[in-house]
């Protein structure tokens, strides 16, 4: 018998302008010891089902169809209260934020505790007890000491773990994990994946995981369903879905998953999908508005080089110097970008990379160190107005396309604003000229010009970011994470789209990224670093291959095993499979 | 144009306003006491700062509806000088309206910008300007009025005082109020700032002054404007009250708190309407104004939602 089942599933979101059908017609099985994952971009539905079968749809959500039986009982029609007491003793729950599914007011004790007492009817020596037995289980040393402590005293992986004893502590037969790791870092989240796969074997718990991260379904799932706008397109094993899929849709999706085994020219283009087109229009460098002068001084030396890099936050105030607490977010970091070059800077969240960045642009100020572009020490430089030319010649692009475009202005504003701020064109009319082509040239249609950030979606809001990077005729462009916010098939041509720009401009690049197989596809040469150090430079191809430092290596032995993804209609450019 | 209504029509705005019966009866009530204020001059049926047109005689006359006494010229009855209840009310209530927006105008204009200096100039500034605003919060708002109103009466000789009795008052109710701007501001400043698209702009290279006026003070205005809402309610009664204590407006030009404040002298004397009706009409367009405050703060605000 089935753990799970879902039949015909349709939930509907009534609104004002009509009813949205989020999920539609779904069907699911879930045996016991197995894990599904559910997967499909953002607004697929995915997260929906997770919550309908928990009855946890945010009004005015509702499961208008179907039926839901937890081992051949069926649940949807149950009354609220009822709903209640399955929801923890029989069905387990991981959210992606172990930050918020913990009370920050009670310590671990009180909490696991508590939900044992309330589940299983035992007496609180005995929960206590296997609240220790859980927390050993879940991987917490010394779990009689942490149980005291409270969540925030937690790093976030370990209370991801405890979220994980808190979701098996009643011994539920199902699980659902939505996004489990997407809030973690890369090592820990291969800790809690392998964790999650052991105890639903060793436990027989179905687990039903969604998520959008192919990496994590090749890791851990044995079947795979793919959601696309509320629909379930395909359902198969692992192997199966990722080696030899049927729907297009899921073939291109597959497609565009950035692999590290494999380096391709560009990646293919994803069917199925209503965002932009790629731009037909080839740039003539020579004649077009974006090559004018370009000719710049000739130089012998890289053009940008760090030397010595230092930066650090005050994380403890005082008034006297010497009480000061800092952070070395930074800590000497040298290493030199040759022109034309696109390097890579790779590390885990806090390793710095992103300040390093700001280090280069002057959003900071560096402590120590010298920052050369072109053969000028920036960091010599102390009138704004002199920095202006420098600045003019090096753009960013930002990670999160919902906050670096301003609310409040037209996209015409928004690319204009460069433009007019340089002082780059004569009139009126000729920076609206040169926005509109610019607009053109990142694949946006012309009538974008008129309209406000919110009427675009995050790939689309990405184009325009880049669009305005763009508008100052940089020669220098950082790219800080700019697709860790965006669907696998909207990061495909959010990164063809900077591979074509930097062929046709010759752009010299800095491209920051916590993601190994996006670093292998964009980069020539790669830094790798560790809580603000700079462990290793290498040319990408000899650093995938053979690595030197052992954080390195540490690092690609995380990365997801792809090795069964299909190969089907890709334009390589070079293999590795010594790799693995 | 089409368009724009079109799109008004369709708002969320609009959806929540046609829902909701007492903020439709605030608007209307707010819309005709506005419009027939300002336009009392025209609308209202007789000119009670005229002197030529005031007849002694027709001193104290109750409503029209009052057993006999009542004159059909004079719909609310008249005061003790003759003149009429309702256009006294109208062009009160002008000046009450006047004051009332011209110092929340003021307090906004100071209180965004000292807010915007705060949570973008750095630490410094920003202590020196919060100390401020807390040491003016721990004194009531009316005793700031009455405070700088009463210097500004001992500076200035008494004949000029009535002439610039106006702007005193906008200066002093203004004054009291920036403090809520400012701090909404500051927080919201502080919020805008480290988004990327400060960031953004800062990459370009352009300067504080038009970061703050060109990105951050659009994206910070929402609050604001709902503040103001609320506001422009409290510095209308502030008004009144500094006017009923004799502090505010010369009995020459009454606002509707000298107007309550000369019939409460008349009031045990049997001549309510004097003091009552600019009393209902004060009510009235405070609690109406307050009312739509408060709905625009729920509508716009979505945590509380």
């Amino acid at each position: 018998m089935y753990q799970l089942t879902i039949k015909h599933m349709r939930i509907d979101f009534p609104g004002r302008h009509g009813t949205l059908v989020a999920v539609d017609d779904v069907a699911l099985n879930l045996a016991p010891g197995e894990i599904l994952g559910i997967v499909g971009e953002s607004g697929a539905g995915k997260s929906t089902i997770g919550n309908g079968v928990v009855d946890l749809l945010e009004p005015p959500g509702r499961m208008s169809e179907g039926e839901i039986f937890l081992q051949g009982q069926r649940i949807d029609n149950l009354e609220e209260n009822k709903i209640r007491r399955l929801r923890g003793r029989r069905i387990g729950m991981i959210f992606q934020d172990p930050q918020t599914s913990l009370d920050p007011l009670q310590t671990i004790e009180q909490q696991l505790v508590e939900t044992i007492c309330y589940h299983l009817k035992l007496n609180r020596r005995e929960a206590f007890q296997r609240t220790i037995d859980l927390l050993e289980q879940v991987g917490i040393p010394d779990p009689a000491i942490m149980v005291k402590l409270y969540p925030h005293q937690f790093s976030g992986g370990m209370r991801q773990r405890v979220v994980i004893a808190l979701a098996l502590c009643a011994e539920p037969d199902v699980i659902i994990a939505d996004e489990p790791t997407t809030a973690l870092d890369v090592s820990i989240q291969a800790q809690i994946l392998d964790l999650l796969k052991k105890l639903c074997r060793e436990k027989q718990v179905g687990m039903m995981l969604i998520t959008h991260d192919m990496g994590v379904i090749a890791e851990v799932c044995d079947r795979v369903a793919v959601m696309y706008r509320g629909k379930l397109v395909e359902e198969g094993s692992t192997a199966k879905i990722l080696g030899d899929p049927d729907h297009p849709y899921t073939q291109s999706l597959i497609s565009a998953v950035p692999r590290p085994d494999v380096r391709l020219h560009r990646f293919p283009l994803v069917t199925n999908i209503e965002e932009a087109q790629e731009p037909q229009v080839t740039l003539d460098i020579s004649t077009h508005w974006l090559g004018k002068e370009r000719s710049y001084a000739k130089l012998d030396g890289p053009l940008l080089s760090l030397e010595n890099l230092c930066m650090r936050f005050v994380t403890k105030t005082a008034i006297f110097k010497r009480n000061r607490i800092y952070l070395d977010a930074v800590n000497n970091v040298s290493f030199t970008i040759e022109k034309g070059e696109v390097f890579g800077l790779v590390g885990e969240s806090g390793s710095g990379k992103s300040t390093v960045a700001r280090l280069i642009t002057g959003l900071y100020k560096a402590v120590s160190g010298r920052v050369l572009f072109a053969g000028t020490d920036l960091t010599a430089i102390n009138r704004k107005r002199d920095l202006d030319p420098f600045r003019r010649q090096m753009q960013m692009i930002f990670q999160d396309p919902f906050s670096s475009l301003n609310g409040r202005m037209r996209v015409l504003d928004i690319v204009a604003e460069p433009i007019r701020f340089h002082k780059l064109a004569e009139s009126k009319r000729e920076v609206r000229e040169i926005v509109r082509d610019l607009i053109d040239q990142v694949g946006l249609e012309g009538n974008s010009l008129k309209r406000y950030p919110h009427e675009f979606s995050g790939g689309q809001r990405q184009r325009i970011s880049i669009a305005r990077a763009l508008a100052t005729r940089p020669r220098f462009l950082i790219c800080d994470e700019p697709t860790s916010a965006l669907d696998v098939s909207i990061q495909a041509q959010i990164l063809n789209l900077l591979k074509d720009l930097q062929d046709q401009l010759s752009l010299t690049m800095l491209f920051i990224s916590h993601d190994l197989p996006v670093i292998r596809q964009m980069c020539d040469r790669v830094g790798v670093m560790k809580s603000g150090k700079l462990c290793e430079v290498a040319d990408t191809e000899k650093l995938f291959i053979d690595p030197q430092h052992d954080y390195t290596k540490h690092l690609l032995g995380l990365m997801p095993k792809f090795d069964m993804l299909s190969l089907k209609g890709l334009d390589m450019e070079s293999s590795s499979s010594q790799l693995f | 144009m089409k368009n724009t209504i079109a799109r008004a029509a369709d708002s969320d705005l609009w959806y929540s306003f046609r829902r909701s019966p007492i903020v439709m009866i605030s608007a209307v009530i707010t819309l005709v006491i506005v419009s027939t204020s300002l336009l009392a001059p025209w609308v209202a049926p007789h000119d009670p700062f005229n002197l030529v047109s005031i007849d002694l005689m027709d001193a104290s006359l109750p409503p029209v509806w009052y057993a006999d006494l009542g004159d059909s010229r004079f719909l609310l009855g008249t005061d003790d000088q003759g003149r009429d209840i309702l256009s006294t009310i109208l062009y009160g209530s002008r000046i009450s309206l006047i004051i009332g927006m011209a110092s929340v105008t003021f307090s906004l204009i100071l209180g965004v910008a000292l807010g915007l200096v705060s949570g973008y100039g750095g630490p410094k500034v920003d202590a020196f300007i919060m100390r401020i605003a807390d040491i003016q919060l721990s004194f009531p708002a009316i005793l700031i009025a009455l405070l700088i109103d009463g210097v500004a009466r001992s500076i200035l000789p008494r004949d000029m005082h009535d002439q610039v009795a106006v702007y005193v008052l906008i200066f002093a109710i203004g004054i009291s109020g920036w403090v809520q701007y400012a701090r909404t501001v500051r927080g919201s400043t502080m919020v805008e700032k480290s988004k990327e698209y400060v960031q953004a702009a800062q990459v370009i290279g352009v300067r504080p002054i038009a970061i703050l006026w060109r990105h951050i003070l659009p994206n910070v205005m929402g609050p604001v404007l709902v503040i103001g809402a609320i506001h422009l309610a409290i510095a209308i009664i502030t008004e009144a009250t500094l006017s009923f204590l004799g502090v505010g407006l010369p009995p020459t030009t009454p606002s509707l708190g000298t107007l309550i404040r000369v019939g409460n002298d008349y009031l045990f004397s049997g001549e309510w309407w004097i003091t009552i009706f600019p009393g209902i009409a004060l009510v009235l367009l405070a609690l109406s104004v307050n009312l739509l405050g408060d709905w625009l703060r729920d509508t716009l605000n979505p945590k509380i939602q």
